[in-house]
């Protein structure tokens, strides 16, 4: 796992990672389902929340509440205060270069549609070119497809080997004059592989092409640095980062976003409007019309204090033995197959079987209390080059035990009875 | 029995590891597309249908066992029946499955399809049981856009 050190060099953990610990943090974590110890494994798809981020959300609707950037009063500049801190907050946590370059969003599928139509629209033209990877979640290819329509681009993808790598002289290959935006994720939903960003990003740049990362499950796994990567733009989620849903993150490099039109109209990114014509307002509000989802953007602020306190280096390390213990259990299981076998991977599993579906799967996993994801995990296109249907994926958070992933391993042979 | 038991019979683990009538049909004069868009199942359902009545029926694609093994069963209770006796099995597996229609009614009509009314317990796994019904009832229609389960 790759870590930027500047973090970690601010803030020295308080004490070391203690998985017992930790887990107490988790209320969620503490119950049954089907009277089996719940063991989570989705969390690719959604994290669960500590409780002081559940304590920061009940305090903000408790004494806090109130619409932002308006009001005079006391309770308004409370929230103001609170919600702007939390931008704060996201900037020291992907060390962007200041806080008018954190613009709050829904979350990643909204920050890259925010892209695609603010910046695509402005600055692509017909015969344009866009290059995605071969193994985009659905959110990093439609708004690029629908962009493409709108302006006649083309969509270029990059291909990836049997491992689920990024083939890189394949790449280098696709970037020509034509090429007008790279857009790729920082680690697959699917497939658990972590990408060589920087060297994707560099490439684009030598020849001046602008590159967003999709973060969103990078994020809750390893230190992200947007000025080390180098990157345009970087989108994600708060809730993949044990932050509550629906309020999300686009870093954009300040001179794009200025020359970026707004993405959407209405109130707070404005500064002036009379009916003739409409001044808009300064980053990041030009980007943040309506009111937001304010107590979400304290939250995250919360989740983001959450994870400064940890010792990343204890967690690389434990997130690392998880992969690993699972990685080796699972292919003892006879007829397994993983999906997703990079030799950079962060905690995902994807895997199959010949004769017994993932839906079939998921069913009786969760009848031992064991939650994981079953199907295509919105990504249809890396399932076709895998020539599979679907996949069981078991993605991992800090919070997991190997003792879970032995709970997994004798689940998937009660499944595999069933089918016998 | 639990609930899972219920779920994966022997019958329905049989239709999965030998689905019946699961082949591509030449002369079929109807045909559809379903996919499930949560899971990427999918299945083609083909029909032959003369006066009035489904002469052949058969199916391919991929899916979980209890999509496959819907289908199969499906098949083989829909074969030699009239087209209103196929739309009124439509409405009475979309009863069983989301729960609605009570035990008595279930087993006195549904037959055979009975044996998949443990889904109802599994309600994200309904679509998968559904599909190839939703599928079928689309070939009857004639349409011929892909129906999907959402």
């Amino acid at each position: 796992m790759k870590a930027a050190p500047h973090l970690a060099e601010l803030r020295p953990p308080a004490r070391r990672f203690d998985v017992a610990r930790i887990r107490d943090d988790f209320p969620i974590l503490k119950q049954k389902v089907h009277g089996k110890p719940l063991v989570y494994f989705d969390n690719g798809a959604t994290s669960q929340k500590p409780q002081s981020v559940i304590d920061a959300l009940n305090h903000y609707y408790n004494a806090e509440n109130s619409n932002i950037h308006r009001g005079v009063h006391y309770l308004s500049e409370r929230a103001t205060a609170a919600y702007e801190e939390a931008r704060s907050k996201i900037r020291g946590f992907i060390n962007a270069g200041s806080n008018q370059e954190v613009i709050f969003v829904r979350g990643t599928t909204e920050a890259i549609n925010l892209v695609a139509q603010s910046y695509g629209r402005s600055f692509l033209k017909a015969g344009d070119e866009i290059i995605i990877s071969a193994m985009e979640h659905h959110s990093n290819i439609v708004p690029w497809q629908m962009l493409c329509e709108q302006v006649g681009a083309k969509l270029r993808v990059s291909p990836i080997n049997h491992d689920g790598e990024i083939v890189m002289d394949e790449y280098r290959r696709l970037l020509s004059e034509k090429t007008k935006f790279v857009s790729v994720t920082h680690v697959s939903n699917a497939l658990g592989t972590i990408l060589p960003a920087k060297e994707i990003v560099a490439l684009a740049h030598e020849r001046g092409i602008p590159v967003l990362l999709d973060g969103a499950q990078a994020v809750p796994h390893f230190r992200v640095d947007v000025q080390d990567l180098g990157c345009d733009f970087y989108a994600f989620s708060g809730h993949k980062m044990f932050g509550p849903t629906g309020v999300g993150v686009l870093y954009g490099r300040g001179e794009l976003l200025e020359k970026m039109p707004p993405y959407q109209g209405g109130g707070d990114m404005i500064s002036l409007v009379t009916f003739e014509k409409t001044h808009y307002n300064v980053l990041p509000y030009k980007f943040e019309a309506g009111t937001p989802h304010i107590s979400g953007g304290i939250g995250l602020g919360a989740a983001i204090d959450y994870l400064q306190a940890l010792d990343w280096q204890g967690l690389a390390a434990h997130e690392h033995a998880l992969l690993s213990h699972a990685t080796e259990s699972l292919l003892s299981i006879h007829g397994l197959k993983i999906i997703g076998t990079a030799k950079e991977k962060a905690g995902v599993l994807s895997f199959v079987f010949d004769h017994v579906h993932a839906h079939d799967i998921g069913t009786i996993l969760d009848q031992d209390g064991v939650a994981v994801r079953s199907g295509h995990h919105c990504a249809m296109p890396v399932m076709q080059r895998f020539g599979v249907p679907a996949t069981t994926r078991a993605s991992f958070a800090f919070y997991n035990t190997t003792e879970e992933i032995d709970v997994l391993v004798k689940a998937i042979h009660r499944a595999l009875k069933v089918f016998d | 029995m639990s609930d899972l038991d219920d779920l994966y019979q022997e019958v329905i683990l049989d239709h999965n590891k030998s689905p019946r009538n699961f082949r591509l049909m030449a002369d079929a004069n109807r045909k559809a597309e379903g996919y499930n868009p949560l899971c990427g199942d999918h299945v083609t359902v083909f029909l032959h249908l003369k006066d009035g009545i489904i002469q052949d029926i058969s199916f391919q694609g991929s899916g979980c066992a209890i999509s496959k093994a819907s289908a199969s069963m499906m098949t083989g209770e829909l074969k030699g029946k009239t087209e209103a006796a196929a739309y009124a099995m439509f409405d009475n597996v979309h009863k069983m499955l989301t729960g609605e229609a009570n035990g008595d009614d279930v087993s006195r009509r549904m037959g055979k399809l009975a044996i998949l009314s443990g889904v109802c317990k599994f309600p994200a796994r309904v679509k998968c049981a559904s599909l190839a019904w939703h599928t079928v009832h689309a070939a009857l229609k004639g349409e011929t856009r892909p129906t999907t389960t959402e």
